[in-house]
């Protein structure tokens, strides 16, 4: 799995520093979302999943990545 | 709904990922456009699909816990429809989940009350958004730019960090409650001054002051204020802010107002208006859900028990009560500004929406047996505090504070019952934000 965020869009409801924490933090100065795992293990993907489906500014796409 | 316009749990556009209900038709120049959206006469285009529905609808002799059968109905049968406003206009209303997403998700879809056609719940609305109007009524880039002066303030790591002092709040107002008692009010001794002193610290407000902004925010809220009512409490709590605004330039401290000021980018009437926001919304929405959530739990004794005995299906539970509850429940206002196909039909560039919170957290494809309350279910996907950019700012606050006043509240009165019948509660049906005007209990 591969993680993207738009910081642009983000609103900073904070909603995925809920769902995945390990995945997800926000700035100190204004909130907006930082990622810190672009590739997290598979035991978080539901989790990031979540995160991304409850975003409410679209600012988080999962991208399935094919394990060769 | 904008005589809740203060406290709209917004303060919600970005793009859904799979909107696919939403498409673009042809938009044939009609952007820009603005029909006054007079009841749909002669020659109208919407005929077929009028429901019959005046907006807000009231719940009648239904559980006061659920949505308006009526709106329920619509969902099922007819999930975007015509209904009628207060002023003869006519408005789409939008009540499915995915729909519901969908418009507050899509940047075609505006929060600027001031664009003709925007529709408005009430008279008393339409009044609050000529004065001052704040961030959540303004959209992208302007509302991005004011929203991020405050999301710091209201990011998860902060709000957590404030978990003991919540805590230690929650226990003080216990303490003086059940001190030598055994019955009282929840509402006016525990789940109003609760958030009321917490949203009072992050804005370094004095809390002695709080009948006064208490009173004034409650007529802002009543669906029921005359428009002159309004714009009295609205300007005397704008005052109020002002002069709170000056004394912080001469005495600043570490609060959000006082470091607004120190930004030096808002001039005083902007950092009241962002201030009435924030005091409204901060204190009227949990002191509700807090109330309300509290009866809801006493109804359902089984849904009480489990939580009792099994303390860490708090958060969850937290969720799911918002769901369940939807306090703001008259719906969110929005103006199209371009044509949009939603649920098989266009709604057309100046056309308003409304879109029911309540009705779309009802809905079965998202969250089967909807009208069931189960604290064990994943109800993270509601929609109670919007969705789209202008999603509540204040959701992690909102979430300690409900998760903490529940805990604390089932774990140290045992023996809570409601202390008069069921019947007696008084709703407030005809408020912004729902919930009981007091709940007396017993321990």
């Amino acid at each position: 799995m591969r993680v993207h965020i738009d910081q642009e869009k983000c609103c900073g409801a904070g909603s995925c520093v809920l769902s995945a924490p390990e995945v997800f933090d926000q700035r100190e100065e204004d909130g907006i979302v930082v990622l810190l795992d672009a590739a997290p293990p598979a035991e978080l993907h539901d989790a990031v999943r979540e995160a991304a489906a409850i975003c409410p500014a679209a600012a988080i796409t999962v991208e399935q990545v094919e394990r060769v | 709904m904008t005589t809740v316009e203060p406290i709209d749990v917004e303060d919600g556009a970005g793009t859904v990922e799979a909107v696919g209900s939403v498409g673009t038709l042809g938009t044939s120049g009609t952007t820009g456009a603005t029909p006054t959206p007079t009841a749909s006469g002669p020659g109208s285009t919407h005929l077929a699909s009028e429901s019959g529905l005046v907006v807000p609808v009231g719940r009648g002799d239904g559980c006061p816990f659920d949505p308006p059968a009526r709106v329920e109905r619509v969902r099922r049968e007819q999930p975007v429809v015509r209904a009628r406003l207060w002023d003869g206009s006519s408005c789409w209303l939008v009540t499915r989940h995915q729909d519901v997403r969908a418009v507050l998700g899509d940047p075609r879809f505006s929060a600027d009350a001031t664009r003709p056609g925007f529709p408005f719940l009430t008279a008393g609305g339409r009044e609050i958004v000529t004065n001052n109007p704040t961030f959540i009524r303004k959209d992208d880039p302007e509302h991005a730019r004011l929203r991020r002066m405050l999301t710091a303030d209201f990011m998860v790591k902060k709000v957590e960090a404030m978990r003991p002092e919540v805590q230690r709040i929650a226990d003080e107002l216990l303490d003086r409650m059940t001190d030598g008692r055994s019955a009282a009010d929840l509402v006016a001794e525990f789940a109003l001054p609760l958030p009321s002193l917490v949203i009072c610290l992050l804005l370094g407000v004095p809390y002695e002051d709080h009948e006064f902004f208490q009173r004034r925010s409650g007529i802002l809220l009543s669906l029921r204020s005359e428009p002159e009512d309004i714009r009295t409490a609205q300007q005397e709590l704008h005052a109020y802010l002002v002069r709170l605004a000056r004394a912080k330039r001469e005495r600043p401290d570490d609060a959000i107002v006082s470091r607004l000021v120190a930004r030096g980018e808002l001039d005083d009437d902007e950092i009241a208006s962002m201030g009435r926001l924030l005091l409204v919304a901060g204190h009227e929405t949990t002191a509700n859900m807090t109330a309300l959530s509290t009866l809801a739990l006493l109804r359902n004794p089984g849904q009480m028990a489990r939580l009792r005995n099994d303390p860490p299906l708090i958060k969850g539970a937290v969720e799911e009560l918002l769901r369940y509850l939807t306090i703001v429940h008259n719906g969110l206002p929005r103006l199209a500004t371009e044509d949009v196909t939603l649920g098989g039909v266009t709604i057309r560039a100046g056309e308003g929406v409304l879109c029911t919170l309540n009705s779309a957290n009802r809905d079965d494809e998202v969250f089967p047996d909807g009208d069931v309350l189960d604290v064990g279910r994943d109800a993270r996907r509601h929609v109670a505090f919007g969705f789209g950019v202008h999603q509540c700012l204040g959701q992690p606050l909102a979430r300690v504070e409900l998760q903490i006043a529940l805990e604390t509240l089932l774990r140290r009165l045992p023996d809570l019952r409601l202390d008069v019948p069921f019947e007696e509660i008084r709703f407030r049906h005809d408020m912004g934000v729902y919930g009981v005007y007091a709940l007396p209990v017993a321990w």
